[in-house]
């Protein structure tokens, strides 16, 4: 009791950042009942921040905030899976000394999750991070830890990427909170994002019960003066031998779970007066209640609003509510994604509008919010300017010069093959000119796919699976037991570049190097395969066209599990490859195009033409010489810049 | 400076791997030292793959929203033509300053017409026509700029340079970011760099370089050929040795149940002459016959 008084305290002491509010007169409406009068100036008392720039302020993205308030809260284990736009979160926390706390890469989200509830038995603070979808990964742990709940504080960092920047879908994370019955937490800015983490570990520990501070890709990677704090010191807890809280069996878990539902009331009554939550008073003919970074949207639009803005959206502060919408004309409900907190208030009897004006999918923007707010008669409708009036070139991420996933797909199309695919950089080998994937679904799902598909006995074409070695060691080698218990006649191929090249390059357990760069065991691939059941297995040179060809001809033959495994690094991580150029001889070039169907960014076409078609020329900025190009060329016009010539470039 | 009431907006957009991140972190450096809240928004992932990339700064004595609204940005900073063009409707229209580098980076997605005459689909707008639309507007060649400076990391310096002309911060400011952001052996081509690029764009509000005119020069048509193409397979020869069907770069041919080669989508077939020259046993025989043009009706 002790020990949470102090957080409290401490809690308090982070509250003083905020400098009181004084209410202008200008703003009282006569008509207002005198109730109304009451509640407005009662939560007056905590008011908006003041802006927050001290000279010392660092310039932090929201993950880098997010990362310094796991630090600050004294935090001895952290763990995660990189994923957009969560990556940074744990490789910032990588740079804060190893004596302060361990920071690791975890195989995939549910280990990391798994790994931090460790240290929270072990009755330290503990940390792990993951991007909205690797929730679902690890949705299992939260589910049953929500019930033990926590000894060292344990909170859980959530990105969600609203707009689908760089993901498979844009679900909402706060409908998780609410599933897995533990609060979450919305910061609207870096600030925020730093004081709500720490925070978040004094509610995890007062309130027995992991905690989820949710970003979306727009706060993650925004960067805003930041001012930064102390590393707390935290006492170490010690294991507590409890089994009735700790091990859950039915007997157990039955009785856990009225304690969580006793747990949500009494946070739902300390939401009531948590500074978590905040009133920014205003013209009070239209109350807007909303969270996390939309507030800033909403700020952006309509500076004079009454607004309610929830730093925690689960559980929701109800007396608060009712007294803010009471206090108040009308109430809108302004929120990213799902109508997660006007349904709540729908449930309540309250009298709300929301997504009748805003969309339930996309990211928010200032543009989205005026629309949305024109439609509500809250002002005019915005007017479009004249502007230009053409279609921008069309420019989509491509895979890199000298990327090793090229040729392997290249292969894949030319073997006319089903392909069930997976999620990393080779995604992109599902559009033009590589074109050779049928489906991708979620991390590690292609394999077991590929079953289905070979079960389901449809199928004309041989079937593969690609899968990157970071997704093969997050989820893909349990379906691959599965393949071959089941004796599926499929190929996997694994394209193997050393890497977690799609997040930028993060070492995993087939790198033999750590989180933060000491060297440690190595997967070996190919022994791991051999152990699960596998008879045929190859590795291959992934810049060695006919061999990738030749390879896979044979293990599609295979009768039963084959698993081909293509075997060069990233060119962009860890170390940035850039090998001899190569040069198009321009006299010899006959336009065929057969090497711009490589899709390579360092192929273009030259001012020279062919029988009325581009010849082909090689940017030697671009070039890194891995020869894929030369090795297509029908005409033999493809060869590396001798030293000579390259010392005159 | 004089003092900024309202927030000020700069987008800053390019090609991944291009830099766009460290201008960003140059300006909004620069603004905080003058004591201005500062929010820098970008969005990557997929970037870094050769895409898009953009990046939001906005500073004054409070910034909400992260993000720039379409028509809004005072400077829009383009380090790559093509991609200065996808964002020109954020300018302000009646104040905004347009600042690119003319250089181009074709992608792979713009030279995939394979028809006779076919230009790369890039953006076709001249430096000119843009400039004179807009309120201010530079097409300048840093990369040249940069690259005859003896680096051409530093073409984004040059923009940099020509950036500092829209906006009222003291010259030693922005060195003095600068030298944060850029590798130590490097700060006297990057302050050159700046010079140059502030020089170039101090001489009047709208410039255009006159390398960029040649740079996005239209084509004639003279290639524009309309060619009819006939594709003969002699099947007694064909040995089915799959060798056309593995190297058409097209991939319209395929193998036939009978293992003989057939034109599976003639369509796609660019008379490219690919397998007639390749197959062993000239058993493929492309004829290209040019289209006359049919002698246009007389009006009645």
């Amino acid at each position: 009791m002790v020990a949470n008084r102090e957080r409290i305290f401490l809690m308090a002491a982070t509250i003083g950042l905020f400098v009181t509010f004084e209410l202008s007169n200008s703003i009282f409406c006569n008509t207002l009942t005198a109730r109304k009068m009451l509640f407005m100036n009662e939560t007056l008392a905590r008011p908006a921040p003041e802006v927050r720039s001290a000279p010392t302020a660092r310039p932090l993205t929201g993950n880098e905030a997010i990362a310094r308030g796991v630090w600050e809260a004294g935090t001895k284990v952290a763990a995660a899976y990189p994923g957009t736009p969560s990556t940074e979160i744990m490789e910032n926390l990588g740079t804060y000394p190893s004596e302060d706390m361990h920071a690791q890469w975890s195989t995939n989200e549910k280990t990391s999750l798994d790994v931090a509830i460790g240290a929270s038995f072990a009755g330290v603070r503990a940390f792990s991070s993951m991007k909205h979808v690797g929730l679902n990964v690890a949705a299992d742990a939260l589910m049953s830890f929500s019930y033990i709940g926590v000894n060292g504080g344990l909170v859980i960092a959530v990105c969600d990427d609203p707009g689908i920047h760089s993901s498979q879908n844009e679900q909402d994370t706060r409908m998780f909170a609410r599933f897995a019955q533990v609060p979450i937490l919305e910061p609207s800015d870096g600030q925020e994002a730093l004081e709500y983490t720490r925070q978040a570990f004094d509610l995890s520990e007062e309130f027995d019960t992991p905690v989820v501070v949710r970003a979306t890709t727009r706060l993650s990677h925004t960067r805003s003066a930041v001012n930064v704090g102390e590393r707390q010191v935290v006492e170490p807890r010690g294991f507590i031998e409890q089994p009735s809280k700790n091990v859950m069996i039915p007997a157990h878990a039955r009785m856990q779970h009225p304690k969580v539902l006793d747990r949500e009331r009494k946070l739902i009554e300390a939401m009531n007066t948590s500074p978590l939550n905040r009133i920014d008073p205003g013209d009070r003919s239209v109350g807007i209640i909303t969270s996390g970074i939309t507030y800033t949207y909403v700020k952006e639009c309509l500076p004079n609003a009454t607004v309610l803005k929830l730093g925690v959206s689960y559980p929701l502060p109800e007396t608060l509510i009712r007294d803010f919408c009471a206090s108040v004309g009308r109430v809108i409900v302004v929120e990213e994604l799902e109508p997660f907190i006007e349904e709540a208030l729908l449930v309540m009897g309250l009298e709300v509008e929301g997504k009748a004006f805003f969309p339930r999918l996309g990211e928010f923007s200032p543009e989205v919010l005026r629309e949305g707010f024109a439609k509500a008669g809250l002002m005019d409708a915005p007017k479009k300017t004249e502007g230009f009036d053409f279609a921008p070139m069309i420019r989509p991420p491509v895979l890199c010069s000298g990327c090793p996933h090229t040729s392997c797909f290249m292969a894949l199309r030319a073997l006319d093959m089903r392909v069930a695919g997976d999620i990393g950089c080779y995604t992109l080998a599902v559009v033009e000119p590589l074109k050779s994937m049928d489906t991708c679904v979620s991390m590690g799902s292609s394999i077991a796919n590929a079953v289905g598909m070979a079960k389901a006995g449809t199928e004309t074409k041989p079937i593969v699976a690609t899968i990157g070695d970071s997704t093969f060691l997050h989820s893909g080698i349990p379906p691959l037991i599965d393949a071959v218990y089941n004796q599926a006649n499929i190929t996997v191929f694994l394209l193997d570049n050393h890497i977690t090249a799609m997040t930028g390059g993060q070492d995993h357990p087939g790198t033999g190097k750590t989180l933060r760069g000491d060297e440690t065991a190595r997967v070996d691939y190919v022994e791991l395969v051999k152990a699960l059941g596998v008879e045929f297995v190859s590795v291959v040179d992934s810049y060695d066209m006919a061999a990738l060809q030749h390879q896979l001809r044979e293990a599609m033959e295979f009768k039963g599990v084959s698993v081909v495994i293509s075997n060069r690094p990233c060119v962009l991580d860890p170390v940035k490859i850039k090998g001899p150029t190569f040069v198009v001889d321009q006299d010899n070039c006959t336009a065929c195009q057969s090497c711009m169907n490589l899709g390579c960014p360092a192929l273009t076409w030259s001012d020279n033409w062919f029988e009325g078609r581009h010849k082909v020329a090689i940017d030697p900025n671009a070039c890194i010489g891995c020869s894929l190009c030369a090795q297509l060329c029908t005409s033999d016009s493809i060869r590396p810049l001798d030293l000579q010539e390259a010392a005159n470039v | 400076m004089s003092e900024v009431a309202t927030p000020k907006n700069v987008l800053i957009v390019g090609v991944g791997g291009q830099g766009v991140i460290m201008v960003s972190k140059v300006l909004a450096q620069l603004c905080q030292n003058n004591g201005y809240e500062v929010k820098q928004s970008e969005v990557h992932g997929m970037a870094k793959r050769g895409g898009g990339v953009f990046s939001h700064v906005r500073f004054g004595p409070k910034v909400w929203s992260p993000t720039i609204p379409e028509g809004e940005a005072d400077v829009l900073v383009a380090l790559e033509w093509a991609e200065g063009l996808r964002w020109i409707n954020y300018l302000k229209p009646g104040s905004g300053t347009f600042i690119a580098d003319c250089q181009r980076i074709v992608p792979p997605f713009a030279c995939r017409n394979r028809g006779r005459g076919a230009e790369a689909t890039y953006a076709p707008q001249t430096p000119e026509e843009i400039i004179e639309q807009v309120h201010a507007g530079f097409a300048i060649d840093a990369t040249t700029m940069a690259t005859n400076l003896g680096n051409l990391r530093a073409a984004n310096t040059v923009l940099l340079g020509a950036l500092s002309t829209a906006l009222d911060f003291p010259e030693e400011d922005w060195l003095e970011s600068i030298s944060m952001f850029v590798p130590p052996a490097s700060i006297e081509i990057n302050r050159e760099a700046f010079f140059e690029g502030r020089a170039w764009a101090m001489e009047s509000d709208k410039r255009v370089d006159e390398t960029a005119a040649g740079l996005h020069k239209a084509h004639t048509d003279i290639h524009n050929v309309d060619i009819d193409t006939v594709v003969e397979i002699t099947e007694e020869w064909c040995k089915g040795c799959d060798i056309c069907v593995k190297m058409c770069p097209e991939r319209c041919l395929r193998m036939n149940d009978q293992l003989i080669a057939e034109l599976a989508l003639p369509d796609l077939c660019t008379g490219c002459r690919m397998c007639e020259w390749l197959c062993p046993d000239f058993a493929i025989k492309i004829t290209n016959t040019p289209v006359t043009p049919p002698a246009l009706e007389p009006a009645e």
